[in-house]
């Protein structure tokens, strides 16, 4: 590696660049999610939206950690894990309008992305419901000798489900490759984690199973990438799952249909304060390795892509109600050896 | 032709399944050391070890679900559940993701898992472990759901179900693991999409699956002696249904009775009449007749759970009652 300018002792064009990618992928999401926003205003995106404005980090830093044939599974609350994978935005926005240039055809809506070319096995939006399935793919790698890792998203409020205890214990038993990342943003919906689970450490729980379990600043990008990669590289060489409690939190409601009524104001307020985005953008400015006029020009960047995004979805076609009934069983059978 | 039982037919076609595809798998509770609770899978631990003969926790719910994972991921695995009222507990992993993956998708991941597990009364096994629920697993839009009733079909759906692209239930009634009969020498795969005239006749249709096709044949048979003509016709598959199979039997004999081990609201057999109302309603000499099982969750008492369970005579008064 080069060292840079003298400006940024230490850091290296790599982690310049390195850093910048970050920042573009978590405001690539932030600003995505903006406009869903509106286009849910406009009833230009039906059904139930859930927003994940302040947990960029968590999406980000694990994705980094992950390789192209690694498996990811994951929640509802997954626009921000499927950007930072690697799906278009154009192919997000038109599943989130119900085009059938969609990553789902139109089939899933916004909790449902899916996309076989980065192995991405969706949006599962009953909690807890992908920690068997992604243990399940794990499995498959065990027994085909793969080193691959299956990286499973879920929230705190996962952690109340039967599935969680099976799973944990399931993928502990038989050593799979599984990175379990629980997103803890303190809330299951709009019950508080001290309200539903009598030991609030989660890390704790996960470790009771034998998983080697880490608590990380999920705001802090850097630190969640330090830790999934340390974690994927220690599933994918054979040492079974691991565990990271991301501690996150959600500057917006649960869904658009949630008035927020449940948490304080100031509360929010305060963990504004720790905003990935900025977190990361101050220390880059701080390190002198990004400008303000960087930073605008990575925002009118995004802006572009976002708009792109939403003109692709608009454009989009529909799928002739002649094909309602497709995909419901294969098309044609396919037979071993 | 060799003498054999359901149980040893079932054992034979997940053994030759796992000597010829070696992406298949077993897995579920006590199938290994144990042997599995009905002893389908006695002895197979010793012939192909612990990796693909897979003893799993008390864990429905993941391990239903780690089939459906390890299916995306390239296996076929077969799952098996010790009885049909346990899969209540993966239900969630069948119904929201088995079944609806594929559609979820826009068609990118199909799941091909076979899922196999005992179903139905008769062994006083009282209320949590004797019901039949595959009608209610009939309803949903993305599984294939077969019953095998006979030693063909129980050597030779399960790898014509592994060679399906989406998941597949078998339930195989607990009362059939001790049938014997003979097999063909070459006995082996068979279709899973038709049902099969059992017993041709040409006075009433009697049309049952499962553990109630030894029913309907029993009956069938009384009411030949009385010189009633009945045509027994095993549904085997239970979704997608073989419409055409009962529907045209039932056109040529202008009656039929629909013998259901479930219970009669909401049940298979409420299905099955239905269509042939659609389809025979002018061509019927007597409405349809369903003989199901009482509306009581199973007793335990032997008197009891045979009264609640369809039979014989049950079917031979149905057909009387419709003048045959």
């Amino acid at each position: 590696m080069t060292s840079t300018s003298d400006a940024s002792p230490g850091a290296t064009t790599d982690d310049v660049a390195h850093g910048v990618h970050l920042l573009r992928q978590m405001l690539r999401i932030r600003r995505f999610e903006e406009r869903c926003v509106e286009l849910y205003s406009a009833t230009t995106i039906r059904g139930f939206l859930h927003l994940a404005i302040g947990e960029e980090a968590c999406a980000v830093g694990v994705m980094e950690a992950l390789r192209a044939d690694d498996a990811v599974v994951t929640t509802y609350r997954e626009h921000g894990h499927a950007l930072a994978r690697g799906m278009t935005m154009r192919s997000v926005m038109a599943e989130l309008e119900g085009k059938v240039e969609g990553c789902s055809r139109g089939r899933g809506g916004s909790m449902h992305l899916f996309d076989a070319e980065t192995r991405f096995f969706g949006g599962n939006a009953i909690v807890g419901g992908g920690l068997p399935l992604a243990v399940g793919l794990a499995l498959a790698d065990h027994m085909q000798g793969r080193p691959r890792a299956t990286a499973c998203f879920f929230g705190d409020g996962a952690v109340a489900e039967g599935e969680f205890h099976e799973s944990m214990n399931l993928a502990a038993l038989w050593r799979l490759p599984v990175l379990f990342c629980c997103e803890n943003n303190l809330y299951g919906m709009g019950t508080a984690l001290e309200r539903a689970e009598s030991e609030t450490d989660l890390a704790l729980k996960a470790a009771s199973y034998r998983v080697p379990s880490w608590e990380v600043d999920g705001m802090d990008v850097l630190a969640v990438e330090e830790a999934a990669t340390r974690a994927a590289e220690a599933v994918r060489g054979g040492g079974g799952p691991h565990f990271l409690e991301l501690r996150t939190y959600r500057f917006r409601a649960h869904s658009m249909y949630d008035p927020d009524l449940y948490r304080d104001k100031a509360e929010v307020e305060q963990w504004k304060h720790r905003d990935p985005i900025p977190l990361l953008s101050e220390q880059l400015m701080g390190q002198a390795v990004l400008t303000q006029d960087d930073i605008d020009h990575m925002e009118a960047e995004v802006a572009v892509e976002v708009d792109d995004a939403v003109a692709y979805a608009d454009a989009g076609t529909l799928e002739p109600v002649e094909d309602l009934e497709r995909f419901v069983t294969s098309p044609t059978g396919e037979c071993g050896p | 032709m060799m003498a054999t039982t359901y149980r040893e037919a079932m054992r034979n076609a997940i053994r030759d399944a796992m000597v010829r595809d070696e992406r298949v798998f077993l897995m579920g509770e006590d199938v290994g050391r144990y042997g599995g609770c009905y002893a389908v899978s006695l002895g197979l631990l010793e012939e192909f070890g612990p990796e693909r003969i897979r003893d799993t926790p008390l864990s429905e719910s993941a391990f239903v679900g780690a089939g459906i994972g390890a299916a995306l991921g390239g296996m076929r695995p077969i799952v098996e559940i010790m009885t049909v009222n346990f899969s209540l507990l993966a239900l969630d992993q069948i119904v929201n993701t088995a079944a609806s993956l594929l559609h979820m998708s826009g068609g990118q991941f199909n799941v091909p898992v076979v899922i196999r597990m005992t179903t139905g009364a008769g062994r006083q096994l009282a209320a949590q472990h004797s019901h039949s629920l595959e009608g209610w697993y009939a309803h949903i839009p993305g599984i294939r759901v077969l019953a095998p009733a006979t030693l063909e079909d129980a050597r030779g759906m399960l790898w014509t179900a592994l060679c399906d692209p989406d998941p597949v239930l078998i339930f195989e009634h607990g009362t059939l693991y001790n049938m014997e009969g003979d097999l063909a020498d070459d006995a082996g795969p068979v279709d899973i999409t038709h049902a099969s005239v059992v017993r041709p006749g040409a006075d009433v249709t009697i049309i049952a699956y499962g553990g109630t096709l030894r029913t309907a044949t029993a009956a069938a048979e009384v009411l030949g002696g009385e010189g009633v003509d009945a045509e027994v016709i095993d549904l085997r598959s239970l979704r997608p249904l073989d419409t055409d199979a009962f529907v045209s039997s039932v056109l040529r004999t202008h009656r039929a009775v629909v013998v259901d081990e479930g219970w009669r609201s909401g049940s298979l057999s409420a299905e099955v009449s239905a269509r042939i109302v659609e389809h025979a309603f002018y061509d019927l000499d007597a409405p349809v007749a369903r003989v199901c099982s009482a509306e009581v969750p199973m007793p335990y008492a032997k008197h009891l759970e045979d009264r609640a369970l369809p039979r014989v005579e049950d079917v031979v008064a149905a057909v009387h009652d419709m003048g045959a």
